[in-house]
């Protein structure tokens, strides 16, 4: 929503506290070889230019995922894109202490930003294959899609398919079942997802959630769905900043895309009284949240104004200090443009943003990105310090002292803007 | 404050101040009431698509609408918004275009579907040396089908709608499955109470019924198979019930504050009492033996609406149809309700309306709306051979008069995601 959602430190709303991580990409599995990996100044992104060529992927790290998905039966019956989501959420119990605490599991609320699970390739192509035999009128590609689909399709992988069955599996697997909640829409659903908690949170509506996100960028459906609208960046691979000049669009709106990352990442938000009952201690706090509806890409329509509006009382009560940016900008224009210049004012209010695109490093993930980029702030937060830039186009500047606030934004390829602020929690 | 501002919790009041409702019986609630008091079926045989050689060729399609050629978004996206037309003029809030509140919306899955796979599959030629995916996405980099992007992203409709109805901030797209309706309310119940808006639009809608949707729930051996005649397939309740009538339509509410609504001279039409939500962890499709969940949901539901079982005057069942929810729905009503439920008449409009999935809590919604506005009870139609395990008063197949003042309205998904919602007549 537009409105903000800033916590006011004289209030007694409670804080809302992120006490358990779960992330798994390209650069490794668990928060902490994020934290080392893309603090040290010298990892490079992991990027497969050649399985979805000419696309760029981030791929998935090796994973043993009987780790957190125990039962076979249980795996066969889900897609990459649901294993991956939920052993990411699997590793945020883990880490927050809830897995297999029954009692907190039953009154966990879950809140997942999902798309569509895979689609069956081999199916799909067989049916496709009966179009280059003749079957090209509408009745006869009918009765022929009928019969195939009758006898190609699955019918248990159907559900691996279904948005809200990563949300399902989530509950079979670590038995969480307060409630749950499934939100879509691209970007926008990360969005979605981590307000949603924060909002239940600061008003007292729910306490413990488990929110998150997971996105498989090695599918062939989903490329296609990104390559209709000319939004996948083609040929090697550059930064967030750097993509210009050989992008899809040929110069229609700004030569530019992103490069899909794979991600799982979930985050436990808690409220500071329920995480203090249970002796749990913060990776950091999230005090403010701000969203709006813009449209970039297929639609233009102008609308960035109002997501400035709210992103800038979201900043107005800061500091006049470095702010740490973790950019959740995809590379696609015109929204990347939007969200640079919206950065760039900044310094008019005397705050520094120091600028880090996160999807330079683990690709772009839809739906997962933005609480990546949450559990991102929080690491750092939390080790006391921040990344360096993750590229030279010189958009991102070193920073002397670690900032105590860091603003992940979220700048959807088409649509879903929005940021949150992360700080420090006082028992830190 | 008088009782009628706050709630038992201290919490704002949500009232319902319009509605509006779309499906196989037609437009309109009047429409759809007339049709449903009166036993009609809207289910039919489908046209839409070639049925051969599938077991099931009925379903609850939306036929009616003016749209250019047929999609799951765009249909859906064309239904929502007769619905909330009929919502915003009973409610005569905002002005055109400018709903002064967030828009909440129940979607189904949206992909590209076949008609639009077989168009890209043409455009190149067909001795094209790729096949399958590496075909398609050929045909999409000539950027010839740009138009499709915005149609199958999963923010298409919510988008379409927060730009026609001019809500406020990020329109919010959800999924819980089957109980999706109910959770788009749910969500608006909590922003009101949360003080976030005095006004929500909320609103489900599901025009998905094409072959592969149709296909991959008969491969689960959920549809119902009696074809002929076709009025007769969906037997909810009923011994030689054989599952569910996939459907379509839409049900929007504009809802409001209590004191919003009296502020600006709204006639207010209902309340809407209390929510409640739980998961299941048992399994992907069946409920938990013991319906454990489902009872959590409607006990969850009673104690927000503040509500004891004796003050449930009539339950608008989630009664798909199928062996399995029938029976646990009626353990569950019998475990929460007691005694109560001997003397409570229970219906399933589904028996009608057939099953409208994403849009089947909404619908049905304002299908209790209506009971209790209008002192009728809408009938169970094709309860021919009563099951002795479901004792149940299911108000068969004839209409009954009788003073209604508070419902309760279930609703449970696949996946294991259950919601279930109190509504009461004003004053409550």
């Amino acid at each position: 929503m537009t409105q903000n959602r800033i916590n006011n430190p004289e209030s007694d709303n409670p804080e809302v506290w992120i006490t358990g991580l779960g992330l798994i990409s390209s650069l490794g599995e668990g928060s902490s070889i994020h934290w080392a990996r893309l603090s040290d100044g010298t990892t490079k992104p992991l990027v497969d230019e050649t399985s979805l060529a000419p696309y760029g992927t981030h791929p998935l790290c090796e994973l043993d995922f009987s780790k957190q998905i125990k039962r076979k039966g249980d795996l066969r019956q889900m897609g990459p894109w649901q294993r991956i989501g939920v052993y990411a959420a699997g590793l945020a119990l883990d880490d927050a202490g809830l897995s297999h605490n029954q009692e907190l599991l039953d009154r966990t609320g879950l809140i997942v930003a999902a798309g569509n699970g895979e689609r069956d390739e081999t199916a799909d192509k067989t049916v496709l294959s009966t179009l280059t035999n003749g079957h090209r009128d509408d009745e006869a590609f009918g009765d022929v899609l009928n019969k195939t689909l009758q006898t190609s399709l699955r019918p248990t992988l159907y559900l691996a398919e279904l948005s809200n069955l990563l949300a399902g599996n989530i509950s079979i697997v670590h038995g969480v079942t307060g409630s749950s909640r499934t939100y879509k829409g691209e970007e926008m659903a990360g969005l979605s997802a981590i307000e949603d908690a924060v909002a239940r949170i600061s008003s007292s509506q729910g306490d413990l959630f488990l929110v998150g996100g997971a996105f498989n960028a090695q599918r062939a459906d989903l490329t296609l769905a990104f390559e209709l609208c000319k939004a996948l960046w083609h040929g090697p691979n550059k930064s967030v900043w750097e993509r210009a000049g050989n992008g899809a669009d040929g110069g229609e709106s700004g030569s530019s895309g992103f490069v899909m990352g794979s991600l799982g990442a979930f985050l436990v938000l808690e409220s500071d009284t329920h995480a203090k009952a249970r002796k749990r201690k913060p990776y950091a706090k999230i005090t403010g949240i701000a969203s709006a509806r813009s449209s970039h890409l297929c639609t233009e329509r102008g609308a960035h104004r109002d997501v400035s509006q709210a992103l800038d009382k979201l900043v107005s009560e800061l500091r006049q200090e470095p702010l740490g940016i973790l950019s959740g900008a995809s590379g696609v224009e015109p929204a990347r443009a939007h969200e640079l210049a919206w950065l760039l004012q900044l310094k008019k209010h005397g705050i520094t943003p120091a600028i880090r695109a996160y999807g330079t490093m683990l690709g772009h993930a839809l739906e997962a990105h933005f609480p990546a980029g949450v559990a991102l702030a929080a690491l750092a937060i939390s080790n006391k310090g921040f990344y360096p830039p993750f590229d030279k186009s010189g958009r991102e500047q070193p920073l002397d002292a670690p900032p105590s606030n860091i603003l992940v934004t979220a700048w959807g390829h088409w649509r879903g803007e929005g940021a949150a602020l992360v700080e420090t929690a006082a028992s830190q | 404050m008088s009782k009628q501002i706050q709630d038992h919790n201290g919490r704002p009041v949500a009232v319902i101040t319009g509605f509006g409702v779309l499906t196989s019986l037609g437009r309109g609630k009047q429409k759809n009431w007339q049709a449903l008091t009166r036993g009609e079926s809207g289910l039919h045989t489908i046209t839409r698509f070639p049925t051969d050689g599938l077991k099931t060729s009925v379903a609850g399609t939306v036929d009616f609408m003016d749209i250019e050629s047929y999609s799951a978004p765009v249909l859906s996206a064309a239904m929502a918004s007769k619905a909330i037309r009929e919502a915003l003029e009973e409610a005569r809030i905002g002005e055109k275009g400018n709903f002064p509140g967030p828009l909440f919306l129940a979607t189904p899955p949206t992909e590209l579907e076949w008609p639009q796979r077989k168009a890209l599959y043409a455009h190149v030629n067909g001795d094209a040396p790729e096949t399958g995916y590496k075909h398609l996405l050929t045909a999409a980099r000539t950027g010839h089908f740009k138009n499709l992007h915005p149609h199958f992203q999963f923010a298409s409709v919510s988008e379409q709608l927060a730009e026609e109805f001019g809500t406020r901030g990020l329109p919010i797209s959800l999924s819980t499955a089957c109980a999706s309706g109910s959770t788009a309310i749910m969500l608006g119940v909590e922003a009101i109470r949360r003080g976030d808006t005095d006004a929500a639009l909320c609103v489900a809608t599901d025009g998905s019924v094409h072959a592969e949707a149709l296909i991959r729930f008969s491969l689960l051996s959920a549809l119902s198979t009696y074809n002929e005649p076709p009025q007769k397939a969906s037997r909810p309740f009923a011994k030689d019930r054989a599952g569910f009538v996939m459907a379509e339509g839409a049900g929007a509410f504009v809802l409001e504050s209590y004191q919003g609504a009296k502020a600006r001279g709204a006639e207010i039409l209902g309340v809407v009492r209390g929510c409640g939500e739980r998961a299941d962890e048992f399994h992907r499709t069946r409920t938990h033996p013991q319906g454990l969940p489902i009872i959590n949901t409607i006990a969850a539901a009673l104690v927000d609406a503040g509500v004891e079982p004796e003050e449930i005057d009539y339950v608008n069942a989630h009664g798909t149809g199928t062996q399995e929810n029938d029976k646990m729905e009626y353990l569950s009503l019998k475990t929460v309700l007691g005694e109560k439920i001997e003397t409570t008449p229970v219906s399933s409009n589904k028996s009608m309306i057939g099953h409208t999935l994403t849009a089947a809590g909404a619908i049905e919604a304002a299908f209790s709306l209506m009971t209790i506005l209008n002192g009728t009870l809408p009938p169970t139609m094709n309860y021919d051979i009563p099951d002795p395990d479901i004792p149940l008063d299911v108000v068969p197949n004839k209409s009954r008069q009788a003073k209604v003042q508070t419902v309760l309205s279930n609703s449970f998904g696949f996946g294991g995601q259950n919601a279930s919602l109190v509504l009461s007549g004003e004053p409550a």
